[in-house]
């Protein structure tokens, strides 16, 4: 079990750029999309998450497994009924990253704001 | 919902700067807003709806005078009405979306007008003493509401507004007698049917 837990830490620190510290996991519009649905539900499920980003099945299901790779995002697989149903969660790792995220791009605009005014 | 709030606190004019940083704030807002609509519609007060419909056209199908049969439609869409609303508050509430802002409201406001107006017609066609369009009248206004609202939501609240819709134009055309029959398809069967099918795909 801390194999996978030690790779997804690591992919998580390889995929920040040093100079800018901006995390180009989430920073890919796909992904900062399903983050960002994530974030403002418990849960969704794949078809939803598919419905609200207008989205392909293979996009989706790609992008999904580069975040839960990174540990932002949890799934879980399951059967609603007879059909199957997988169920994405943000973990806190992925809630830390996008408030990380949102600060960076604050930060950008305060800074092109005081580039402008000075 | 903490990241949510932070960006709904940004003033408009920062948003509306350009390049890549305020496109994506813009972008995560929007995406929030968006999503979060899928599961303020609520599948259990849909359904509840729907059992309030059912009853209301077993009531109204014996009434004997058009008065009468008006209360009691008029008595169903309240308590339909204060079923759903408090559906919607509670799911809205647990999801951490506030109804005075946001989908929420644009929700509500896509909703209201056509049924604002369909009391006012409804008022001028019991002083007519043309009851009996009221069928279709109030099928094809609820219809139009949801088509609105679901413009905000997700696709299945769109789909049940085309029903009604679909099922008003029908009443129009139906005969009369058939109004109480078209009344519990639509507000009953419906509500019942659509309202599970919420509960099941988006949570109760």
């Amino acid at each position: 079990m801390a194999e996978p837990a030690r790779r997804t830490r690591s992919t998580a620190r390889r995929a920040r750029t040093p100079a800018t510290e901006l995390d180009r996991v989430i920073h890919e519009r796909a992904r900062l999309g399903i983050v960002s649905a994530l974030a403002a539900n418990p849960s969704l499920s794949f078809q939803e998450l598919r419905d609200a980003l207008g989205l392909t099945d293979g996009n989706l299901a790609v992008h999904a497994r580069k975040l839960e790779e990174a540990g932002y995002v949890a799934c879980k697989k399951g059967y609603a009924g007879r059909v199957p149903r997988t169920e994405y969660r943000l973990t806190a790792a992925g809630r830390a990253a996008l408030a990380a995220y949102l600060a960076h791009m604050e930060s950008i605009i305060r800074a092109a704001r005081a580039g402008g005014a000075a | 919902m903490t990241s949510l709030r932070r960006l709904r606190a940004l003033p408009p004019a920062r948003l509306a700067l350009d390049g890549r940083a305020a496109a994506d704030l813009r972008f995560i807002r929007e995406t929030m807003e968006r999503s979060a609509a899928f599961t303020a519609v609520p599948g259990k007060g849909g359904v509840a709806m729907g059992a309030v419909g059912c009853a209301g056209a077993a009531l109204a199908s014996v009434q004997t005078t058009a008065p009468a049969w008006l209360v009691v439609w008029v008595a169903t869409a309240a308590v339909a009405s204060v079923v759903g609303t408090v559906a919607l508050w509670r799911k809205a509430r647990a999801a951490g979306l506030p109804m005075s802002c946001g989908v929420g409201a644009r929700f509500v406001g896509g909703l209201c007008p056509p049924l604002v107006a369909g009391a006012a017609i409804t008022l001028a066609l019991f002083r007519a003493d043309a009851t009996a369009t009221l069928p279709a009248v109030w099928l094809a206004l609820y219809g139009t509401g949801l088509l609105a609202a679901g413009l905000f939501s997700a696709r299945v609240v769109r789909v049940l507004g085309a029903s009604f819709l679909t099922l008003g134009l029908a009443a129009a055309g139906a005969p009369t007698a058939w109004g109480d029959a078209l009344m519990a398809a639509g507000f009953g069967g419906l509500h019942l049917c659509f309202g599970a099918a919420i509960w099941r795909r988006h949570g109760g």
